[in-house]
């Protein structure tokens, strides 16, 4: 059984994720949600204080890898293979970035994601993103 | 240093990952991130984030070479990014260097690769739109 809110003190507190800040917000049988909290380290450009689109796509990419857990109910050793992320506004000055990403279908070798990030409003994202992850040695599902 | 004689190659993200202007091939900037903890995934390896960290940042930075060659002042603004994860990066220095496919007055397309010890055989690929905003100073 993979509890995301259990793993994340561990998944999320050293490495890339931990430099970020990104930490556990919600979760659901096959998605999760992480937040990305501002800070002046992760501007993108001097003019506007948002957070750059790096670390966006960072925790896109980190929610979308605990959504495939949360939706085999364990862990298992995923990589991206391809992602894309759209980027639909900046984000407002110093706001916290909120991603939640899904896993909506998997395969043998496969996992499909997708997820948005918005800044407080769902209806109205900042970024959409698509993603397939391959498992590495072993299923995500029987199936 | 050659990263002094173009400081605002890099964004405050960029600096503060330890992403760094390794040299320029033809007047393209080509960038290097050390395997810092910062950049760090998988025990040893890096972050796909962190890789596409530095891609963002390379097709960023030629396209701020390319404007300021023209004598161009631009705002860029990200419209989307797909990057392809080709292999593992291991945590040791990771490069990438990008190339302008098109450079429009509204938009610019570029493609970018990383590469470790061995370029012919890179570690990631992507192709980003970006927007160009060149009367935008707010």
């Amino acid at each position: 059984m993979f509890d995301p809110a259990a793993a994340s003190p561990f998944l999320l507190s050293g490495g890339h994720p931990g430099w970020l800040g990104l930490a556990y917000r919600d979760h659901g049988p096959d998605w999760v949600e992480l937040v990305l909290p501002w800070r002046e380290e992760l501007m993108g450009d001097d003019v506007r204080r948002v957070i750059a689109s790096g670390p966006i796509f960072s925790m896109l990419d980190m929610a979308g890898g605990m959504a495939i857990w949360a939706h085999a109910q364990r862990f298992v050793p995923v990589a991206t293979l391809d992602m894309r992320v759209d980027y639909q506004r900046p984000a407002g000055e110093r706001a916290d970035v909120i991603g939640r990403c899904e896993c909506y279908r998997t395969t043998r070798s496969a996992a499909f994601v997708r997820g948005i990030a918005h800044d407080g409003d769902p209806d109205d994202p900042v970024a959409t993103m698509a993603a397939v992850y391959m498992t590495i040695g072993g299923a995500p599902k029987n199936d | 240093m050659t990263d002094e004689a173009h400081p605002d190659l890099l964004s405050h993200y960029a600096r503060s990952l330890g992403i760094e202007v390794s040299g320029f091939e033809d007047n393209v900037p080509v960038l290097r991130v050390s395997g810092i903890d910062a950049i760090e995934g998988r025990p040893d390896h890096f972050h796909g984030g962190a890789t596409s960290g530095l891609m963002e940042t390379a097709a960023y930075a030629a396209l701020r070479m390319a404007l300021s060659e023209r004598g161009e002042e631009a705002q860029l603004k990200p419209i989307n990014i797909t990057v392809q994860f080709l292999a593992a990066a291991k945590k040791a220095p990771l490069f990438a260097k990008a190339r302008i496919t098109k450079l429009g007055r509204r938009s610019a397309n570029v493609t970018v690769e990383a590469w470790q010890e061995d370029r012919e055989r890179p570690r990631a690929s992507a192709v980003m739109n970006v927007m160009i905003q060149r009367d935008a100073k707010a």
